[in-house]
């Protein structure tokens, strides 16, 4: 066991557990937010995906001793100020079925707008390769990115 | 048989300050093995003006909790801004809460939309008498009962309504005066699941809670012998360690992860058991074996024996499948010695009550069974066996406990869709139309190795799963059932997969051997406008006309594609619904790409479309992966296949563009979440066929 300060979602957390867990428990288990999905455990499907430092990793795959005292954004805190410009596109398109992959397939499009405010839908589909639907609802996600992008993308 | 399941019957009551109860009792059997009484819902209005109606089915992303309170809400004229939702659990009042067989909608609409229309009744008989008006001249609209310029909300009408007999008689509304059937409206979860605060089975937690993955038997059918928890229990926050069956061993711990390094360093000596020299070469051995016996005969008109001219025969292939949801199991269970609560991402809330009171010794009564949502099912979860996990750790560790699988475990201790094996034989006139057409259906038995064959041994599912809705002169259509050990499971659109690519490729290699177009060929094939009886299904000839025909308008059958583009079609019914697809393809390397696929579904009345357009684009992403490269191989008695990476899901680079049409119907309305499932390898085998003149008759595509 060690000792590990992060911030998450702008508060700093101080969490105890072993060097090697990955960040996706401690998100989950510890802190108990759940919008952090487990879908692999192996870095394939995405549906972990938060932002490290503004950039997009698989927490399933990254040890908390990595992201030590590192600023983490989860679903929880992506819409600083209300729900997030792809959050409103989300609802608007009707993307989710299920709906377990969608916070995962969120958090990688926002990182995508962040750095590519008007993606191309080669773009959109480079960005969004890794994050698996089981559901399919890739076609609708492609359309919430490009209505988020066009309302004005990453906020 | 209970004398109540097959009857509706309205129960109205009113406990104190509850306002308006409706209660009703819905005829149906889902696919579930506890089987026969029906799936019941509530309706709930409060003095507040709430009206809570109950959803008796499981949410797993096909869209009930929308859906199902729409039609209910329709007839009670209710505003649907008004309407909450509330997951039932497992109870004795509901009938079969199982949710499968793309039945929910079929079986509910009747039930639902009378249980509204007598509240609705009801609650106009109540404004009446306030006001001393004639009944006549009042009126239900937007969640109020009006009258001139007066107006009562239900909320003030339902201390009076639950005072009033139940009309036994009551109007349903005619198709073309539905306000909230038929629209796109947005689904009640739509929000909870983009913030991330929608709480599926793995998200839950209740106090005390430890986590527990479960080492099991690598080779299937094999048991523990014994094993060395010195290692496990030097992980920090690791609690337990024990056999909980005999081929099991649970690690508990504090953390999801602390529980996995646990099971990691675990030393558990098995034995293999009696499949330890099992392998997919094997399996397939015994399918052929199997396929020189007779067989049930599911369908057959005229004498196909008795027909000669010119035979073409074939043989397709299918192997093992997984569901692969996007969620892992898991379960979370709370035994407290008499009783034991769960709170399960369950399709079969009562098979879980049933077996968990089973395996702890219990009465059903003494386990609560509370139904959350599930990151996909597919299938997966109309098995119970997460649940007697999780109830059988709670109780050996004593802790409230939620049970956990990793993607390894879900992909290699699961229950797969049955390989098969399909012997095709036609005999064509001279004019190149088949006037004999044979169909052996050989796999092994899902209800039959689950103990519950059905007469003649025709697994249960295949009424709903194998129709033939084509009426050439002479057909046989028949069953061969096969052993393996292999574990299998209801996926997705069941045998319906199997027998709509055998079927539908077979015929499109009949129209190419006929020198025909293969949208005449099977518009020939339909013949003239007839009923088709399958079992209990009356399908319609001119039903699949319609699908077919619209489908090829859509897709621009008569016109020419650019310069390497190629396209196919197949049409197929199951759970009572029809669907045609036409697939567009170029080749890339030898590899098909899907460029666009345009399906067309007749389920009757649509009840929302975006919904609709949901499944049947989700559906085709499904069977395309399924197409593609599904595969699960059995090696030394163990599955090969453990993660995403070697058995891949569709990403988003090879989904297509899918173009969904309903045909605009009055018919009362039949299954969605399954039918667009089988048209889409046949289309797509066809359209390599056309780009390259090679015929697939084995799947997955690329194997």
């Amino acid at each position: 066991m060690a000792d590990f300060t992060l911030r998450v979602n702008g508060n700093e957390k101080k969490v105890s557990v072993s060097p090697e867990t990955p960040l996706l428990w401690v998100l989950r288990d510890t802190l108990e937010l759940t919008g952090t999905k487990f879908g692999c455990g192996a870095g394939l499907c995405g549906a972990c995906t938060v932002h490290v430092e503004g950039s997009p990793i698989r927490s399933c795959s990254t040890p908390i001793s990595q992201v030590a005292g590192k600023s983490i954004t989860t679903i929880e805190g992506l819409g600083a100020n209300g729900l997030h410009v792809l959050q409103q596109a989300w609802i608007a398109e009707e993307v989710p079925q299920c709906g377990y992959c969608q916070t995962g397939q969120i958090m990688t499009a926002a990182a995508l707008l962040a750095k590519t405010p008007n993606p191309s839908d080669e773009q959109i589909t480079q960005a969004m390769n890794g994050n698996l639907c089981r559901c399919g609802t890739y076609e609708r996600i492609r359309k919430a990115i490009h209505r988020a992008a066009g309302a004005g993308g990453a906020r | 048989m209970s004398p109540l399941s097959r009857r509706e019957f309205v129960a109205v009551g009113v406990a104190a300050g509850a306002g308006l109860v409706v209660g009703f009792y819905l005829p149906h059997s889902g696919r579930s093995s506890s089987g026969v009484f029906s799936p019941n819902a509530y309706l709930r209005i409060t003095p507040d003006n709430k009206v809570t109606i109950v959803v008796a089915r499981s949410e797993m992303g096909q869209g009930v909790r929308t859906a199902l309170p729409m039609i209910l809400a329709e007839e009670l004229e209710a505003d649907w801004k008004q309407i909450e939702v509330e997951q039932a659990g497992a109870s004795t009042l509901y009938g079969d809460q199982g949710t499968g067989g793309s039945a929910s909608i079929k079986t509910t609409w009747d039930p639902m939309r009378k249980a509204g229309a007598a509240a609705r009744e009801m609650l106009i008989s109540a404004a009446a008498l306030t006001w001393g008006v004639p009944r006549s001249t009042c009126a239900a609209h937007d969640g109020a009962v009006v009258h001139t310029k007066r107006r009562l909300t239900y909320g003030e009408l339902v201390e009076k309504a639950a005072t009033l007999p139940i009309p036994t008689d009551v109007p349903l509304k005619q198709n073309k005066d539905y306000k909230i059937v038929g629209q796109r409206l947005a689904r009640v979860d739509t929000p909870s699941k983009v913030k991330g605060e929608a709480v599926f089975g793995i998200d839950f937690r209740t106090p005390g809670m430890k986590y527990a993955v479960l080492s099991r038997c690598p080779t299937i059918g094999g048991k523990a012998l014994s094993f060395d928890d010195q290692e496990s229990k030097k992980i920090a926050g690791v609690s337990y360690v024990g056999k909980i069956s005999d081929a099991a061993v649970a690690v508990v711990a504090d953390s999801v992860w602390g529980a996995m390094e646990g099971r990691r360093v675990l030393n558990v000596s098995w034995d293999p058991g009696p499949n330890k020299d099992l392998n997919t070469a094997a399996v397939t051995a015994s399918l052929k074996q199997a396929a020189a016996k007779k067989g049930a005969s599911l369908y057959s008109v005229g004498d196909v024996s008795k027909v000669t001219g010119r035979r073409i025969s074939a043989e397709h292939q299918l192997p093992f499948m997984a569901h692969a949801p996007m969620e892992p199991g898991n379960c979370t269970a709370h035994f407290q010695g008499t009783t034991c609560e769960l709170w399960a991402p369950t399709q079969v809330p009562q098979d879980c009550r049933d077996q968990v009171a089973k395996a702890l010794g219990l009465d059903p009564d003494q386990v609560k069974v509370n139904v959350t949502l599930m990151g996909g099912g597919f299938g997966r979860r109309l098995e119970y066996d997460y649940a007697v996990e999780a109830a059988l750790v709670s109780k050996a560790a004593n802790t409230p406990v939620k049970v956990i699988w990793t993607r390894e475990d879900d992909m290699r201790f699961s229950t797969y869709r049955p390989a098969s094996l399909h012997q095709l034989s036609a005999v064509l006139d001279g004019g190149g139309w088949p006037v004999a057409f044979t169909h052996r259906i050989v796999a092994p038995s899902i209800s039959g190795q689950k103990g519950q064959p059905g007469p003649n041994g025709v697994d249960p599912d295949l009424p709903d799963e194998a129709a033939f809705v084509y009426a050439p002169p002479n057909v046989s259509l028949e069953y061969v059932p096969a052993e393996t050990a292999v574990p299998l499971g209801w996926m997705r659109s069941v045998y319906a997969l199997q027998v709509g690519f055998a079927s539908e490729s077979f015929i499109d290699e009949l129209a190419a051997a006929a020198g025909k177009d293969p949208l005449e060929y099977r518009l020939h094939m339909l013949g003239k406008d007839q009923n088709i009886q399958y079992f209990d299904t009356t399908w319609r000839t001119a039903r699949m006309r319609g699908v077919l025909q619209l489908a090829a308008d859509k897709a621009g059958w008569k016109s020419a594609l650019p310069a390497g583009r190629f396209r196919g079609i197949a049409c197929f019914g199951c759970f009572s619904s029809y669907a045609a697809e036409v697939v567009e393809i170029s080749m890339e390397n030898d590899v098909p790409r899907v460029h666009r696929v345009v399906a067309v579904v007749d389920c009757g009345q649509v009840v929302n479309p975006s919904i609709l357009e949901q499944q049947i684009q989700g559906g085709i992403v499904f069977a395309l992966a399924n197409a593609l490269r599904a595969k699960i191989t059995i090696e030394k008695g163990r599955v090969v296949q453990g993660n995403f990476d070697d058995y891949a899901p569709l990403r988003m680079n090879e989904t297509p563009v899918v173009e969904v049409y309903a045909v605009p119907s009055t018919e009362a309305p039949t299954g969605i979440g399954e039918p667009s499932v089988p048209p889409l390898a046949p289309a797509l085998c066809s359209a390599i066929y056309a780009a390259t003149k090679k015929r697939i008759r084995a799947l997955p595509i690329l194997s």
